[in-house]
């Protein structure tokens, strides 16, 4: 695997969006010619190497490419969109839409990551160490299809609205969530390891929530289920659960009514 | 005016009865002429086909409720922007584009007239102000009278003349263009909670029948004499076994003739029929009757259609058919739009994905064949996908390579999940037809054109008419290799002209051209009775004012177009 380092040497004034700062993008590509990727800042568009200093060469394919971004991108959107395969690592913390609409490969962020990241995420893995912004792995603005495959990892918090519209795959929450999660739902999975907020599971038709600490007000629509023993990530426990959004349709699958599932740790 | 000459091109003009013979066409101030100057800029058309601009009979391009689609879907616009470029302002939208790319994408496709077939008169200001903010394109909008109450009113007592004198009024202060009838009854009653489903469902307080409301609006229709016949959405549209409520539907145009001074001979134009041409009792034993519904059709010379073909796209349903939108969002369980138009409509929107993976959608997209397969006449049968309800117009391009060449449609069958119950449900199959760029041109220039009241000034290339003309990078002469160099062709003009001035060159828009709206001014006798109902009206139930409601003026209709009509 061939690695491409980009270092931010010139700060953008304005929020820049580097939509071509993925494995996909640099492949097949010289450090040169990467330099020469558009990136867009307002309504300016220029070249990757005006802001960031690329050093290494691209691997043939994005399999194949490992992309490091270092420096100060506090300012930057679009880390990582749409990519299918590879690496990206970023050192410092990234603004929104970092892993947007990604396919398969891994993102390491070390440090913070914006709203909107992973949206409609399809496949692959997010790894954050520190925390997410709102609306992880849900859905574009107006669009019923939020995050459908792969896997995303928070180790810091998470904010509101996560999971919005989600179809499938997992979110793990290390620490705690703010309000909104999984509304809409139709599948997936979310874990939160820490506190949750409110409005749990709002209109959910499908899909599961476990929360390990405490949640400060239940949707109205859940209903107690009983107790269950689980292991949940690793983690062995007594779960009290919950099923609904009782306000919402639910499908029948093979006779049975299948609801949203929300299990707290007792 | 600066003269042109388009120069070698295969010409084909059904008007002249022209079939591709290689040709020059002249252009003079705005108008084909038979010759002009040695002055005059040579378009080379060598090994390329020239066709008049194209006319779109039924779309949804302009007023609310495209207006409400655009706001509650931004993921439309989500990976669908084109930037400033040249002549171009920015655009963005898949289904239902920005006005401006709306009129650009038409344009490129060789497009140089299109009707918006749904406009609530309530919100005709809205609509000519989206109509105004389409460059290039002459457009026209037609007012839904099926559900109106003046109409309902009128037509329980078979006042005909009274409900051509409203009909006048309307078209005169809307700037209106023909007579629209969608779910007739239906929509009114769907304020009731309820719908109409059969020609026969009475309309609830009202106390008509929709074979009343649609015998009475032809009639009134050919009182006044009007350019385009009336134009109808029948009722139970999209339902399993919907094609005797279309029959009904069409039944009552028999013994009914048309009267006008335009040459259109139509009495009835029945839209989108492909939703309408549905047989089977559920979604499982769902088929086609399309050969049901063309051979009537083929058999009555006084009705014309369009296809409303499947594009087998992610789309924005809407329409002025209340109840139809609240039935599909059950089926599809996405957002869910509704619009009560005081008076007068309704009107609802719900995304929509025909995919081709589910065998109803892929038996939509056959029977949208199928029809201008099996009709007789090119002349009656028009090209369109309801646009945006189908699927986007953008894609006329690729309806044409489905229509003009059967490996494209084996191709696409072959491509289906449920192939065989497309097969065993249609008979698309069976079907090697295959339309000529000839018969092309009366479905989507002649034709239309006819049938608008429009066929001595557009759709054809006589000497005297509209220079609205397109080329195509297509050699008729050579044999189609691949059936997407059909689609390519037909995406892209190498070039366009709209009344004379050249608009697209190589693909790209050259001029923002000289658009006008069309509008239809119907003079009848002094109505008193009318004109006393029409204030009271106002005075009693509508929210505005009858001084608030005219769209009047340069800033609603910059530069308008009238057709006449004298019923006096």
């Amino acid at each position: 695997m061939e690695t491409v380092t980009i270092t931010m040497k010139n700060a953008p004034a304005l929020y820049l969006e580097a939509d071509n700062v993925s494995p996909d993008a640099f492949a097949g590509k010289k450090a040169a010619q990467i330099a020469e990727l558009s990136v867009h800042e307002g309504n300016t568009t220029s070249t990757l190497g005006k802001y960031f200093d690329v050093s290494g060469d691209a691997g043939a394919t994005a399999a194949d490419t490992k992309v490091v971004v270092r420096g100060d991108v506090k300012k930057v959107k679009y880390l990582g969109f749409k990519m299918t395969a590879g690496e990206l690592v970023i050192e410092g913390t990234a603004d929104q839409y970092v892993g947007a609409w990604m396919k398969g490969g891994k993102i390491l962020a070390k440090g913070d990551i914006g709203a909107f990241a992973a949206t409609a995420m399809k496949g692959g893995e997010l790894t954050v160490e520190g925390n997410a912004g709102n609306y992880l792995g849900a859905a574009y603005r107006g669009d019923w299809r939020g995050m459908s495959g792969g896997k995303i990892l928070v180790k810091g918090n998470a904010g509101s609205d996560i999971g919005m519209y989600m179809l499938g795959g997992e979110i793990i929450v290390n620490g705690n969530a703010d309000v909104h999660v999984m509304t809409h739902a139709e599948g997936g999975k979310t874990i939160i390891k820490g506190n949750a907020a409110s409005k749990l599971g709002g209109q959910m038709v499908e899909g599961t929530i476990f929360v390990f600490g405490s949640i400060e007000v239940m949707m109205p629509g859940f209903k107690p289920n009983g107790e269950v023993e689980l292991e949940v990530d690793g983690t062995k426990a007594k779960f009290a659960h919950f099923i609904g959004d009782m306000g919402e349709r639910h499908k029948k699958k093979k006779g049975v009514v299948v609801y949203g599932n929300l299990y707290k740790k007792i | 005016m600066s003269e042109y000459i388009i120069k070698n091109g295969h010409v084909f003009d059904p008007v002249q009865g022209i079939k591709g013979d290689k040709k020059d066409i002249a252009i003079k101030d705005g108008k084909i002429v038979d010759k002009v100057g040695s002055g005059a800029k040579v378009i080379d058309a060598k090994d390329k086909t020239v066709m008049a601009g194209a006319v779109e009979i039924h779309a949804h391009i302009a007023g609310p409720k495209v207006n409400l689609g655009r706001i509650y879907r931004p993921e439309d616009k989500l990976f669908s922007c084109t930037p400033t470029k040249g002549m171009e302002r920015m655009g963005g939208g898949a289904s239902i584009p920005t006005t401006f790319k709306t009129g650009y994408e038409y344009a490129k496709m060789g497009y140089t007239t299109a009707m918006e077939a749904a406009m609530p008169p309530l919100f005709a200001r809205h609509v000519h102000e989206e109509i105004r903010d389409t460059p290039i394109i002459d457009e026209a909008a037609f007012p839904v009278f099926g559900n109106n109450w003046f109409v309902l009113e009128y037509l329980k007592n078979q006042e005909i003349e009274n409900t051509a004198a409203y009909i006048a009024w309307l078209l005169r202060v809307t700037k209106g263009y023909a007579v629209k009838v969608v779910n007739p009854g239906g929509t009114e009653a769907w304020g009731w909670g309820l719908n109409c489903l059969s020609v026969n469902d009475p309309v609830p307080y009202f106390d008509i029948t929709p074979a009343e409301i649609v015998s009475g609006l032809i009639d009134a229709n050919e009182y006044l004499g009007l350019p385009h016949s009336m134009h109808i959405h029948p009722n139970n549209l999209g339902n399993p076994g919907c094609y005797e409520t279309t029959l009904d539907t069409l039944k009552l145009a028999e013994g009914k003739k048309a009267k006008n001074k335009f040459g259109r001979e139509s009495v009835m134009h029945l839209t989108h029929s492909q939703f309408h041409s549905y047989g089977g009792t559920n979604w499982g034993d769902f088929e086609s009757k399309a050969k049901e519904v063309t051979d009537y059709v083929n058999k009555n010379k006084n009705i014309t259609i369009d296809t409303g073909n499947v594009t087998l796209d992610e789309t924005t349903t809407m329409t002025a058919d209340g109840p139809f939108e609240h039935h599909l969002t059950g089926l599809n369980h996405l957002k869910w739009a509704n619009v009560d138009v005081e008076l007068e409509t309704a009107a609802g929107v719900v995304p929509y994905i025909y995919s081709p993976n589910i065998s109803v959608c892929a038996i939509q997209w056959a029977i949208g064949l199928e029809i201008p397969l099996m009709m007789k006449d090119p002349m009656r049968c028009y090209i369109t996908t309801d646009h945006p309800n189908a699927g986007p117009f953008t894609r006329y391009p690729r309806v044409f390579k489905w229509l003009m060449s059967a490996k494209a449609r084996e191709t696409q069958i072959n491509a289906f999940k449920h192939k065989d119950k497309v097969l065993s449900q249609t008979s698309i199959g069976t079907l090697d037809r295959e339309i000529s760029l000839y018969e092309l041109a009366q479905m989507t220039r002649a034709g239309p054109a006819k049938c608008l009241g429009l066929g001595a000034m557009c759709g054809g290339l006589a000497p005297g008419m509209d220079a609205d003309v397109a080329v195509y990078n297509f050699n008729p002469d050579k044999p189609v290799a691949d059936p997407e160099d059909i689609e390519k062709a037909f995406s892209r003009c190498a070039a366009v002209f709209k009344s004379g001035v050249q608009v697209v060159s190589n693909g790209d828009i050259v001029s923002n051209g000289n658009k006008r709206t069309l509008w239809v001014n119907a003079k009848v006798k002094d109505n008193p009775q009318v004109m006393r109902d029409i204030s009271e009206k106002f005075i009693k139930y509508y929210s505005m004012t009858q001084n608030n409601y005219e769209a009047l003026g340069h800033h609603f209709v910059p530069n308008p177009y009238a057709l006449e009509v004298d019923a006096t």
